[in-house]
């Protein structure tokens, strides 16, 4: 691998950061806006408001960037940041292509799924260290939420994860694509769903919400943040719906898997990717906010059960097969 | 409160589909500046002064419960109507103004206007940067009725509109009268024969 390699990937992973959570956003608008019998943005960019948030982008760079007296002044301006950047990380180890060798990927990483669960989680960090940096009690309040949710919710999807590693016998990302079959698709539809809805808990997205629940504890963490750094904690979370669809695609949709996988796999797994998106816009906008209390009896009662079934029936089809 | 005979997540599912469902259907947006919206006929968009018909009564002026409504007049002597006869007043209008930053559109003062001078016009596109030009003066108010509407058709079996039935009835005087005549006159000119 060549330095001019090297770049390449990552200025294309970059490229894929910056673009993709953009697409999401703006089809959360539009999806959003028509399930509700609306039509959303139709004026920024001319046509049917295409370049709404670049339009927000200018917008946020505009404000002033506030910071508040009581707040811990270094950790409240690195929390975006914090927040945001171990999304791109996971992004470099999502492959998108079959390829011989280091496959269709930013970097192959041996131990893929520990590398990308662990750096996920530290995404959440960011809501943690502005919750507590803030100074101001809905920002605490919505900090406490959100380390409730990541402590509910990691278990589940962590254990998801670990069916497909265990049925694959391998924890790299491509070395599970190249190792599944069709009929891993019913196999492990449990941990797929246990992954999905864990992964929607731990982004805080609606239903999942309580942590930034704006009509009770005005925006959580986020709460004293403006400009940039809030918006790079929205864009966080539409680069967070990315990296879970995108993961949930690879290790339970099969990612590059489908018809003319050799030439049309980088398309199945956008595809996958795209529909995944969509299903994280489409619940958002059917489901109320559960409470706090349904969100952590959903996490023990529900998701760690399926989970460890999930578990016990890879285990057991393993040894009979 | 999901009723005991209903499947497990059935009521999730519904959910779904109902935002589907209205994903797939036409949305209920008005695109206002781009497409003019169709206004019931009865809108109270602006009220339109029809100057020839006031008589300077300031009925509307006193009924007006914002007082928004201003009206300066004079008097002037007309000659008489027939020589030897007095000379007759009348009220001249100055100044007719509505100040629509008051207004609330309650209409009352068309209601009362016994001499139809005030009409509602669907027009609202009149908004103003300096409320001082949201008070449209007289001429400004004449304008306004171009674009009042004609008023809505009768209903098919409504009773005829009184100014029609009286003119009609005078009509039909008329020409009774005249066929009455024609009749004697006719029975003159027999006679002789």
């Amino acid at each position: 691998m060549d330095a001019l390699d090297v770049t390449l990937r990552l200025v294309a992973v970059l490229l894929a950061f910056l673009v993709l959570p953009l697409l999401v956003g703006q089809t959360e608008h539009k999806v959003m806006a028509h399930m509700q019998g609306r039509v959303g943005p139709m004026y920024a960019g001319g046509f049917h408001g295409w370049a709404q948030l670049v339009a927000d982008g200018v917008k946020f760079a505009q404000k002033e960037d506030v910071v508040p007296d009581g707040a811990d002044r270094r950790i409240f301006q690195l929390a975006p940041a914090i927040a945001l950047i171990p999304y791109l990380l996971v992004l470099v180890a999502i492959p998108v292509w079959p390829a011989p060798g280091n496959g269709g990927v930013g970097q192959a990483i041996d131990a893929g799924i520990f590398f990308v669960l662990a750096v996920m989680g530290v995404g959440v960090l960011g809501s943690l260290m502005g919750g507590w940096a803030s100074a101001n009690k809905f920002s605490l309040l919505g900090g406490l939420r959100t380390a409730a949710q990541l402590m509910a919710y990691e278990l589940p999807m962590l254990l998801a994860a670990a069916s497909v590693a265990m049925a694959a016998g391998t924890l790299s990302l491509p070395g599970i694509l190249d190792a599944w079959e069709w009929w891993w698709l019913p196999w492990q539809i449990i941990g797929g769903f246990v992954f999905f809805t864990a992964g929607l808990a731990e982004l805080q997205r609606p239903p999942f919400d309580a942590p930034v629940a704006d009509s009770e504890i005005i925006f959580g963490a986020y709460t004293e943040y403006t400009g940039l750094r809030f918006a790079l904690f929205l864009l966080a979370e539409y680069a967070g719906i990315v990296v879970l669809s995108a993961l949930t695609a690879v290790l339970f949709l099969g990612g590059w898997h489908g018809p003319f996988a050799d030439g049309l796999g980088w398309l199945w797994t956008l595809l996958k990717t795209a529909l995944l998106s969509f299903v994280v816009i489409w619940l958002r906008v059917s489901y109320p906010r559960l409470r706090e209390d349904q969100i952590q009896r959903v996490a023990w009662t529900a998701l760690v059960p399926l989970a460890l079934l999930q578990i016990a029936l890879t285990g057991v089809v393993k040894v009979v097969m | 409160m999901s009723r005991p005979s209903a499947v497990f997540g059935s009521g999730l599912a519904k959910g779904l589909a109902v935002t589907f469902r209205t994903m797939t259907r036409r949305s209920h947006t008005a695109h206002y500046p781009d497409a003019q919206p169709e206004l019931p006929p009865r809108s109270r968009g602006v009220i339109g002064l029809f100057e020839e018909n006031c008589t300077v009564c300031m009925l509307c002026a006193r009924e007006c419960p914002d007082w928004c409504i201003y009206i300066d007049s004079h008097k002037e002597t007309v000659p008489p109507a027939a020589p030897g006869g007095r000379e007759r007043s009348r009220n001249v209008l100055d100044r007719f103004a509505i100040d629509f930053a008051l207004c609330m559109y309650c209409g009352i003062c068309i209601e009362v206007c016994p001499f139809d001078a005030l009409f509602w016009s669907p027009e609202f596109e009149y908004a103003e940067t300096d409320i001082h030009e949201l008070t449209h003066e007289r001429d400004r108010l004449r304008e306004w009725m171009w674009t009042v509407p004609e008023p809505p058709a009768l209903d098919p079996a409504a009773e005829e509109p009184k100014e029609i039935a009286a003119a009609r009835k005078t009509a039909e005087k008329a020409a009774e009268k005249a066929a009455a005549e024609a009749a004697e006159q006719a029975e003159q000119r027999g006679e002789p024969e």
